[in-house]
């Protein structure tokens, strides 16, 4: 039995007129990689700040290992790491002076835990004396993550490490987090790209401030109610088209070169849906069967209205 | 078809880093041109000197009918631009956004009320357009910027990571907005880090180190480089050398 590194319990937070969070509750086990997934505005920084203790919330409550977040201040601090979504370092010092400003500011040094971030501090080595404001967005953002490590925190959290990174680098980043998973610490994520649930161990659904399902990224496909098919054609407009006014569709959206078609009703067949397509006179059409991604079933989530 | 973007050996240095090594291109009235690469890889440079911000160090580019060197100011008001930060002005109403862009793009007074009354239909904005603009939801945001940037009626709008952030289902519905506009003639040049995106334009560049390494339609890519997905050909691309410092 895993013991609760992160644990949230009906949180809720107003801004104003927005409700940030709705009744969040969240247990993060010790030693998992848990991704917050959601877009802009879902509350996924509102729920970070108030777990690394710089909100707090309006009602209900979160402990991190045991110690409660209004409470224990100082206690969290010292044993997480946390990485803000902006970049947080001082631009007009070195790398290496930034890390062990880091270093001091949390009684340790460089040394003492270098095994920790050797394999990323590694690639940053050769421009150590670069003023850190000069590096390049993923030099810097390896940097923040060393600084973020350096005291070997037990709970890690960070908030949309790869915004705005390029598809190559998201997956060097997401390496790293395993790696640093396997050195034990436990892992809190956000991120807005839905590909990137697939890499974590468990994940929650977050729009408009509410979790919309919180479960391992296969079993939240597998929410999916319909069968699912993939089809392509070089007519991709008349394609949509003809197919958004069929009644029986329940479900149409582009992804990539494909169009993701489902029905709600059960006993749609290939050949049912191959004689219409010719009837629009779409003869080209490929057509496949294929699993759920976790981008379809957010959107089965977010347009059934399925919170919690 | 008349030729909006039209690229030669456009160079950028920065003191010895050429940070774009003599790109050449061209792109038609009404096409969406995906144009990607790595962080680092020269992009966001290419992008300033078609915008008019920045002249080239050598090379040519004309966008719009003008050359971007010698007519810079004509370019700027000829081209609608729109960030990922959407550059709206949170504290104005929707309303006074619309009539400030419309100002700053020297549009008469019946031009934007023509104009704003467009907009507002399109987007059912009826009800919020007396709102200040950072109370209303982001992917309403997305789409009103969207609208600013193309306020002057520009033949070419740049759109730098227009979708980042925004759930889903409004990214889709963003994209049913750009085909629109193609559709009506304007030229889509867009950034993604999005690879399905990529897949949604008629062609695509992917720069590394400075250059355009692949240039053409989604499937043309795919079939030169033997994968199944514009995320797999980017994967074998886009990790250059210059963009690991």
């Amino acid at each position: 039995m895993k013991n609760t590194a992160i644990h949230i319990e009906s949180l809720s937070k107003r801004y104003k007129e927005v409700q940030a969070l709705d009744q969040v509750s969240i247990q993060v086990e010790e030693g998992e990689l848990f991704g917050l997934i959601g877009p802009d505005g879902a509350g996924k920084t509102t729920l970070i700040k108030i777990l690394v203790t710089l909100f707090s919330a309006d009602k209900g409550n979160a402990r991190i290992l045991g110690m409660d977040t209004n409470d224990s201040k100082a206690s969290i601090r010292k044993i997480i790491g946390y990485m803000p979504g902006r970049f947080s370092l001082y631009p007009d010092l070195s790398v290496e002076e930034n890390l062990s400003f880091f270093a001091r500011a949390f009684d340790t040094t460089i040394a003492e835990n270098y095994s920790l971030i050797q394999s990323i501090y590694d690639q940053l080595k050769p421009f150590k004396d670069r003023k850190s404001g000069a590096l390049s967005g993923g030099m810097k953002q390896k940097l923040a993550l060393c600084c973020a490590l350096i005291h070997r925190p037990k709970v890690l959290i960070l908030d949309e490490p790869t915004t705005g990174v390029d598809a190559v680098s998201r997956k060097e980043f997401w390496q790293m987090l395993h790696e640093i998973k396997s050195q034990g610490i436990t892992i809190l994520v956000s991120t807005p790209y839905m590909d990137e649930a697939n890499l974590c161990d468990r994940i929650a659904f977050l729009q408009g401030g509410k979790i919309l399902s919180i479960d391992t990224p296969s079993n939240i496909t597998g929410q999916f109610p319909w069968q699912l098919f993939a089809i392509k054609s070089q007519k991709k407009y008349e394609l949509t088209e003809w197919l958004r006014a069929w009644e029986k569709v329940s479900y149409c959206y582009a992804f990539g070169e494909y169009l993701h078609v489902a029905f709600s009703d059960y006993d749609i067949q290939m050949k049912e849906l191959k004689e219409y397509l010719l009837a629009g006179s779409i003869s080209d059409a490929e057509i496949i069967t294929i699993p759920p991604t976790i981008e379809d079933t957010f959107i089965y989530l977010m347009e059934n209205g399925n919170s919690r | 078809m008349e030729t909006v973007v039209k690229v030669n050996q456009l160079t950028k240095k920065f003191g010895s880093f050429i940070a774009t090594n003599a790109i050449s291109f061209e792109v038609k009235k009404g096409e969406i041109f995906g144009f990607l690469g790595a962080n680092g890889a020269g992009k966001t440079t290419a992008m300033r000197m078609l915008s008019g911000l920045l002249t080239p160090s050598s090379g040519q580019a004309s966008v719009a009918g003008f050359d971007v060197s010698t007519q810079a100011e004509l370019v700027k008001q000829n081209i609608g631009y729109m960030s990922q930060k959407f550059s709206l002005y949170e504290d104005l109403t929707i309303q006074e956004n619309i009539d400030f862009y419309g100002g700053v793009y020297g549009l008469s007074r019946q031009e934007k009320k023509d104009r704003s009354n467009d907009i507002v239909s399109k987007f059912q904005l009826e009800t919020v357009i007396h709102k200040l603009v950072r109370t209303i939801p982001l992917g309403w945001k997305q789409k009103l910027a969207f609208a600013l940037a193309l306020i002057h009626k520009p033949k070419v709008v740049f759109l730098d990571e227009p979708t980042g952030g925004v759930d889903p289902i409004t990214r889709r519905q963003f994209w049913d907005l750009i085909y629109e506009a193609a559709h009506d003639g304007v030229t889509i040049f867009i950034t993604t880090h999005y690879m399905d995106e990529a897949e949604y334009c008629d062609r695509v560049s992917i720069m590394v180190d400075g250059l355009i390494k692949a240039l053409g339609t989604p499937s043309e890519l795919k079939t030169s480089f033997q994968v199944d997905s514009m995320d797999a050909v980017f994967q074998l691309l886009a990790r250059g050398t210059a963009n690991k410092i």
